[in-house]
């Protein structure tokens, strides 16, 4: 680490943490977001996201080598951590820092849009069956019940087993489109009990479209639990794709994801502890900060505890 | 309540019809021919026999027909790698998995109870402050990672433990003794208590939340006014009825489980389901692929099936409800 990553480490630090504070002081002012920073846990949360997604973002500036630099495969192979190398190098003699710092991008990113594809999809499978029920929604439903059947590591697993592994976008895609069923349920229950409402009613009396009808009236008063499912669903999507390239089928080597730093430091365990144990972590803290904001989300959104 | 079970066996039995029918769609629609043109330079004669032989010429329909008859029949087909009847390398495998998911689920279940109903009684002191933190960290942990740091700490560095098979490699092939049966679960501890744990924070963290939902029921409140005791209170009252809500964390634990496996097999090299559908992937062994996908998908469904039942029998609502045949199914 030289003196610049250093600095960049400490600016990216100080900014997550002032990103943290900011949004805490404008929640505040209001009723429902000050129930959202209820927990201590919200605000670390919030923070330590901030703060990967600025390492994920300025990763060239906060590693000091790139994510494949063999940096002396005679010398430096499975070095501890030291000052020059803060969390030790790899068997390949690569910085596991860097690594991981540049995998923030891959992994941040593959769950962001996964998570993305999965909530869109679900969204709109759960507001078309919720809406016009009867044979429609029989029939989506249905066919996530048989989606819920499989679980769906052994759907990818399929998946890659026949198409012969997988190039980013289609991962990022499959994953996607496995991780939709549950949002498509929450969805549908909160649209089947909307559109008997007044304003709905009122919408279609008027002569609104059917496509406004979802997209202005009643999607909107249903965002709060497809909010919480996406926070959620990145971090399921994030441990998804962990899993599926230590398992040596998400994201190739030599490209560093967390999942697959960890899938490569596995056969060094024992001599290099420090290649599992970091990126290990960072997938945890993501995970984490993500269930605790969203359950601040929860609580913030939760219209019964308006009223309370 | 009869005619509501029946109900329900038809759809879980669709719902299994269904996958099969999905999962030989996607066989089909993967790119590639029947016999490896692209790896080998393989004479065209002998692909074409290879194709009659295995029935691959047939039309879709034929094939989709046969597939489900031979289903029916218990034949998952010819593992390529394995050179064996998919249908032995199910029935020496499973059983591994059975045990591995057993010991994790009784675990999971009981540990994740206790802990929710310990805490729910405590809210915001500090055990319960301390708890929450530690279930909310164990709950965001990646199965395999905790797999690999348990493994380093309790069988390398303490060697309290042992990893790497099911048994002593050496001894228990040979003899069948106590000793043997005492060996399958020390060795069963670590990969148990990975998948256990995790299951058992996330267990805590909704029975806490169940726990605290009914806490501010009017039944309890009334309970406590004309002076039952506290501990009656919160097993008869309170966990009665938070335990409904667990009933459908019950039906969900499956698809966790199995998925858990494949990872922890993997790693423990624990000889079960898990590890043979991820070897199977290695080799591309689509018979073996598939048939441990259904498996895994039968067992989902089952899973469900039964937390439906156990709602049926713990709610007594239910029961009146399903008699007028009104519709309670997947809530």
């Amino acid at each position: 680490m030289r003196l610049g990553n250093w600095l960049a480490l400490f600016v990216a630090l100080v900014l997550a943490a002032e990103i943290a504070r900011l949004t805490r002081q404008r929640a505040l002012r209001r009723e429902r977001w000050r129930r959202f920073f209820k927990h201590r846990t919200t605000s670390w949360g919030l923070g330590i996201l901030a703060f990967l997604a600025i390492v994920a973002l300025a990763a060239p500036l906060v590693a000091p080598f790139g994510p494949g630099d063999q940096l002396g495969i005679v010398d430096l192979r499975n070095h501890p951590p030291s000052w020059a190398f803060v969390l030790g190098t790899d068997v390949l003699s690569r910085d596991v820092w860097s690594r991981v710092a540049w995998g923030a991008r891959v992994s941040l990113g593959i769950g962001a849009l996964g998570a993305l594809v999965a909530v869109s999809l679900g969204t709109l499978v759960g507001a078309t069956a919720g809406y016009y029920s009867r044979w429609v929604d029989a029939l989506l439903m249905r066919g996530v019940d048989v989606g819920l059947a499989l679980p769906r590591i052994f759907i990818l697993l399929m998946a890659v087993a026949l198409w012969d592994g997988l190039p980013f976008a289609a991962l990022v895609l499959a994953i996607g489109l496995t991780s939709w069923l549950g949002t498509s349920r929450l969805v549908r229950a909160e649209v089947l009990s909307l559109r008997e409402r007044e304003f709905v009613v009122a919408a279609r009396a008027l002569g609104a479209k059917t496509g406004r009808v979802i997209f202005r009236h009643v999607l909107p008063n249903a965002a709060a639990p497809i909010i919480v499912s996406a926070a959620l669903g990145v971090g399921n999507v994030l441990l998804l794709e962990a899993s599926l390239s230590f398992l040596g089928i998400g994201v190739a080597p030599p490209d560093p994801s967390w999942g697959s730093i960890i899938a490569e430091g596995a056969s060094t365990i024992y001599t290099a502890p420090w290649t599992i144990l970091f990126p290990g972590l960072a997938i945890s803290l993501v995970v984490m900060s993500l269930n605790a904001v969203a359950d601040g989300l929860r609580d913030a959104l939760d219209p019964r505890e308006e009223a309370a | 309540m009869m005619a509501w079970l029946v109900r329900r066996l038809v759809a879980s039995l669709a719902i299994i019809f269904a996958v099969v029918t999905f999962v030989f769609i996607l066989i089909h629609a993967a790119p590639g021919k029947s016999c490896g043109q692209i790896e080998f330079d393989v004479d065209p004669a002998v692909c074409d026999q290879l194709t009659k032989q295995f029935g691959l010429d047939k039309p879709l329909h034929v094939q989709y027909w046969r597939y489900l008859a031979a289903l029916a029949q218990g034949n998952f087909g010819y593992s390529f790698s394995l050179h064996r009847p998919v249908r032995d390398a199910l029935a020496d495998t499973i059983p591994f998995t059975l045990q591995l998911a057993g010991a994790a689920l009784v675990l999971d279940f009981l540990l994740g109870l206790g802990l929710g109903i310990y805490q729910a009684g405590r809210v915001n002191r500090l055990p319960d402050v301390v708890l929450s933190h530690a279930t909310l960290f164990i709950y965001s942990l990646p199965t395999f990672w905790l797999a690999l740091i348990l493994m380093l700490v309790f069988a390398e560095e303490f060697r309290w433990f042992p990893v790497g098979g099911p048994n002593d490699a050496i001894l228990c092939p040979v003899v069948d003794s106590l000793y043997c049966v005492a060996d399958r679960l020390w060795h069963l501890v670590l990969p148990a208590a990975t998948l256990g744990l995790v299951g058992a924070a996330g267990t805590a963290r909704f029975q806490r939340a169940a726990m605290l939902e009914v806490a501010n029921q009017d039944y309890v409140r009334t309970a406590r006014a004309k002076g039952v005791p506290e501990r009656r209170v919160v097993l008869r009252h309170q966990l009665r009825n938070a335990l409904l809500s667990f009933i459908t964390r019950f039906g969900l634990a499956f698809p966790f489980v199995l998925t858990g496996a494949v990872l922890i097999e993997t790693i423990y090299a624990w000889p079960g389901m898990g590890r043979l559908a991820f070897d199977a992937i290695l080799t591309r062994d689509y018979p073996l692929v598939t048939a441990t996908a259904l498996i895994a998908s039968t067992v989902v469904v089952v899973g469900n099936l039964l937390a439906d039942m156990l709602m049926g029998v713990a709610d007594p609502r239910l029961r009146v409800r399903a008699s007028a045949d009104v519709e309670i199914a997947t809530a």
